[in-house]
């Protein structure tokens, strides 16, 4: 169902190889790819991904007191710790009926903010761009590289880059100008998360009911003054990665069936709007189209929703290639919403973890993470949504949405504009991202610095209305609250890399229940037990071959666009896989920068 | 107080079976498939004092050049191109290295039959997933060093928690604290939930010094950390210290005072990320107005849990706080000693003893 159509070619006789990845090096977490690739017809045929990691949230936090989740939470991952803080809180926040203090709010949404630009900037420049990078594009497509030397950057008088070769030599790892810079701008924007929440990765200052942020003139003036520092920085991350993808499409025709899958996106909205926001679960569907990012599905290119109610209650965690018992004939926690709508067996409310361990059968049950999926009332059907690595789902569903309307951020129907100000050498400028033809690798990519500027304008209206509360005197950032002895909350939010959730349930005053969904049990999930692909698996499998090298020397790099260009990162549930034939070669040139593994 | 009576030195004399003569050239090799989150590989690329690509491009003078491995750095595409130097060092011929782990270690031995509960690689016989546990039985021994980054590969961390189904515990639990390394170094544990990037970044430093041949090994206390990171508590270096001194608390997190009545460990918990800051100085705990959780102990998180409720024996030591003295510094050494331990739960033997229940409910 969510395969994307194969290409209509004259088929040459197969020429099967298996070749694995495990593991995909360059993310965060465990995860292996493992694929069949015909080289005679230059595709691959079959992929499966794997998780090598089982950890176990939502087994240890049975007991405890609900106030703990979010700091135990934030430890679920090592990069976006901050967006789970975050999101457990809200769940909390539902819970206990407590709306935190405005200031309270506009501090989060500046971490978050921070947090975006910071995470996208390091993954996409010092982890994805490798892949795009002169090293690696010299060793995969010598003679893309020999005409990116002949091709003048597009955009050269924003980036100062004089053609797109110089681009791909900027950002050769730790070597490379961009890479560099990317680092230390990943340092600036970091420090800028601390001043809101104390401490990256795992926020100090967030606490169900606000923040413990002192809130000071020069808490939000230290965080403007490195913002104007990193903007313009922004603007020509935009520019290097429109020339050098916009250079990809031209130079190899066909390269958007890279990666590419049926438009089915999820978003889960981000940055709350603190006039609107009152945490109810029965007014979830306002505050929810009132966030800075607008929540929605996306599919085929229509909006089918972005009601938050109607997401919650269309989420399933399904089974099938995972190595956990079915909790189908326990009792269930929640059989109805605070609204009186049924809620499935399969919800996360209704979750129990059962882990057992075995061994990997791709025939079988071959990984750790599981198969979340939305139930599609329409059709019927359970949708492998994706996250588009984030940036892609978020731009699409909020353009589509047209709701969001502020000083420096207009989404427009088909179209997300964003204007930043003057900085240091670049004027202020308008970018414009426009809603792509296709969901494939380089629009993933694409969407993420577009993203980061997004990221920095929101940034920018938070710092104003936090300041002029500031100067008006009004600096509360915490309202107590009491836990119930029973009560359920969930919460919505966007980790860097996509959709997030934690739905909790309370009884006597100690988590009852509690299942958190980031963003990559979504995108690395394995076939479902209808036999869905999960959208690593079927983005992968079907894909051409760009590579110039063959069997022998074959390095992947198409494969391992794809899986990056969603942004994996796994310590919330991935590895690529040997088919169960043969292991005809396992071939990976050992190393681009000298010295690194 | 001082935590100075448990800072007992366990520096050994130097030398064990490779004395170190100095290195011109070590590789790290870094393995971050413990159970963890990744935090402390991507925390280090926060440390600019000096920073990591520093370290990498040889530009600190009296190091051996390093050759790192790091799966979330590294420019290779993965897999066995990726697997090489870890396959090298299993087979006895990468020397010298520093073996780092991330995260904390499960244990195999309550596994009933096959599985596995975190893996690094395929084993190339079979084509399963082979466990971490294998890799650090392969290296540990050869390993010039061996340095446990964070919390979780330090004592085990979030993953050895209470009713934790998979017997997590630290790298010293899994090794034994009598471990020696070709170096004669014990384990060097730079806890931290996740590792502050400098705290990290300076033990590294000391230790590849160390290597080279220009500086005695770093000076580690008890629990095997770093005397001078972790010698002294949250408290003697939090700048809210002067609002507890003078017995007056925040009652709730709006509140620029002391927040012991609000959650903080800082009395009794030794880090230095107060005084230092996050990065760069910036951030930090209580400083900034986070409550300290203790994520740098060894009973992180249990001991501490639930974090938002006064500690106890806070209650105590802030009533009486106006005739302070000897009377609190002997109350904070006695519950310093007390968070200083993990749960018995934390070992390597076939019963899985941290409580946990498939099918328990509330
Ligand atoms: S806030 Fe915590 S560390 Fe600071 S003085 Fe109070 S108790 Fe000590
Ligand atoms: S002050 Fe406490 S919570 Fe903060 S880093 Fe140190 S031990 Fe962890």
């Amino acid at each position: 169902m969510t395969t994307t159509e194969s290409r209509p070619t004259a088929r040459k006789p197969a020429q099967l190889v298996d070749m694995s990845w495990d593991p995909i090096t360059r993310i965060i977490g465990n995860l292996g790819i493992y694929t069949k690739i015909d080289f005679a017809n230059r595709e691959v045929v079959e992929c499966h991904s794997t998780s090598s990691l089982f950890r176990g949230y939502s087994v240890f936090m049975k007991g405890k007191d609900p106030r703990d989740a979010g700091f135990i939470t934030s430890r679920i991952c090592g990069i976006c710790g901050d967006n789970h803080t975050t999101c457990s809180n809200y769940a909390q926040q539902m819970a206990y009926g407590v709306k935190p203090p405005k200031l309270a709010e506009h501090i989060t949404n500046l971490g978050e903010a921070a947090e975006y630009m910071f995470d996208h900037t390091l993954f996409q420049d010092n982890l994805v761009f490798v892949d795009f990078c002169e090293a690696m594009v010299k060793a995969t497509n010598p003679g893309v590289l020999a005409r990116a030397e002949r091709t003048a950057a597009p955009r050269g008088d924003v980036h100062g880059y004089r053609t797109v070769a110089d681009i791909m030599k900027a950002f050769n790892p730790f070597e490379g100008e961009v890479y560099k810079e990317a680092l230390k701008i990943s340092r600036v924007t970091r420090e800028m998360f601390c001043l809101m929440e104390g401490r990256h990765v795992h926020p100090s200052t967030m606490y169900p009911g606000g923040v413990g942020t002192m809130p000071q003139p020069n808490t939000f003036t230290d965080y403007l003054s490195r913002l104007m520092r990193v903007i313009d920085f922004v603007k020509k991350a935009v520019a290097m990665n429109d020339d050098v993808f916009d250079f990809f499409y031209e130079a190899l025709p066909g390269y958007e069936e890279v990666g590419r899958r049926r438009v089915l996106l999820g978003c889960w909205g981000a940055w709350q709007n603190p006039d609107v926001v009152d945490y109810r679960y029965a007014t979830m569907n306002e505050w929810g189209r009132a966030m800075y990012v607008t929540p929605g599905i996306v599919v085929d290119g229509e909006l089918v929703t972005n009601n938050l109610i109607d997401i919650n209650l269309g989420l399933r965690i399904m089974l099938g290639s995972s190595y956990y018992e079915d909790w189908v004939n326990e009792q269930p926690f929640v059989t109805h919403d605070p609204l009186g709508n049924p809620v499935d067996m399969r919800h996360p409310w209704n979750q129990t973890t059962v882990p057992v361990p075995q061994k990997r059968d791709f025939d079988g049950k071959y990984s750790w993470v599981m198969s979340p999926r939305w139930y599609h009332p329409e059709t019927g059907q359970h949708l492998a949504l994706d996250t588009g690595g984030g940036p892609l789902a978020r731009l699409w569903s909020t353009a589509l949405s047209a709701l969001v309307d502020t000083p420096y951020v207009k989404a427009t129907g088909d179209s997300v504009r964003i204007s930043l100000p003057k900085g240091e050498k670049l004027p202020e400028t308008t970018l414009e991202w426009r809603i792509p033809k296709w969901s494939n690798t380089i629009e993933r990519d694409r969407a993420r610095p577009y993203f980061v500027a997004y990221a920095a304008a929101m940034a920018l209206q938070f710092l104003e209305e936090a300041m002029g509360m500031l100067h008006s005197g009004d600096t509360k950032v915490f309202e107590n609250f009491e836990v119930p002895d029973e009560s359920i909350g969930c919460g919505f939010h966007e980790a860097v890399r996509g959709v997030l959730s934690h739905h909790l349930v309370i009884r006597d005053k100690k988590i009852a229940n509690y299942h958190p969904y980031p963003p990559t049990p979504w995108n690395a999930s394995p076939r479902d037990i209808y036999g869905t692909p999960g959208p690593y698996e079927d983005a992968v499998q079907g894909q051409p071959i760009f590579e110039e090298n063959g069997p022998d020397d074959f390095k992947g790099v198409d494969i391992m666009r794809t899986v990056r260009s969603f942004d994996p990162c796994l310590p919330c549930g991935v590895h690529m896989y040997m088919g169960k034939g043969r292991t005809l070669s396992t071939v990976h040139s050992p190393t681009y920068g000298a010295n690194h593994g | 107080m001082t935590t100075q009576r448990d800072t007992t030195e366990v520096r050994d004399e130097p030398g064990g079976a490779e004395a170190p003569s100095g290195f011109d050239e070590i590789h790290i090799l870094w393995i971050s498939e413990g159970m963890s989150c990744d935090g402390d590989t991507v925390s280090l690329t926060a440390a600019d004092q000096p920073s990591l690509e520093d370290v990498v491009l040889g530009l600190i003078p009296g190091l051996p050049k390093v050759h790192l491995v790091n799966k979330v750095l590294s420019p290779s595409l993965g897999g066995e191109d990726f697997l090489a130097p870890y396959r090298a060092a299993a087979r006895g011929e990468l020397t010298p290295f520093l073996l780092v782990i991330e995260g904390s270690v499960p244990n195999q031995n309550v596994i009933k039959g096959d599985g596995y509960w975190t893996s690094f690689g395929n084993d190339p016989e079979t084509g399963e997933p082979q466990p971490l546990n294998w890799w650090i039985d392969q290296l540990a021994p050869k390993a010039w060093a061996v340095v446990a980054a964070g919390t979780c590969a330090a004592y085990g961390g979030i993953h050895a928690m209470a009713g934790n189904p998979t017997g997590c515990m630290g790298l010293a639990d899994y090794l034994g604290w009598d471990y020696r390394s070709q170096g004669g170094l014990p384990v060097v544990n730079v806890p931290g939930c996740p590792i502050q990037p400098e705290n990290f970044m300076e033990t590294l430093i000391w230790v590849l010094q160390h290597a080279a041949g220009a500086a005695p090994p770093p000076p580690l206390d008890h629990m095997l950390r770093p005397q001078w990171l972790f010698g002294k508590t949250v408290h003697e270096g939090c700048d809210r210290g002067a609002y507890y001194e003078q017995g007056d608390f925040g009652l709730d997190y709006n509140s620029p005072k002391c927040l012991v009545k609000t959650g903080c460990w800082g009395p009794v918990v030794n880090c230095n990320v107060p005084k230092r800051g996050w990065m760069a100085g910036i951030g930090g705990c209580p400083n900034v107005g986070g409550i300290c959780i203790g994520c740098t102990m060894p009973g992180f998180p249990d001991t501490f849990m639930p974090f938002m409720d006064e500690p106890p024996g806070g209650t105590l030591s802030s009533l009486v706080i106006k005739p302070y003295g000897a009377v609190i510094r002997r109350l904070r050494g006695l519950t310093n000693d007390m968070v200083n331990h993990e749960p018995r739960w934390r070992h390597n033997k076939r019963k899985l003893t941290s409580g946990y229940d498939p099918h328990w409910r509330a």
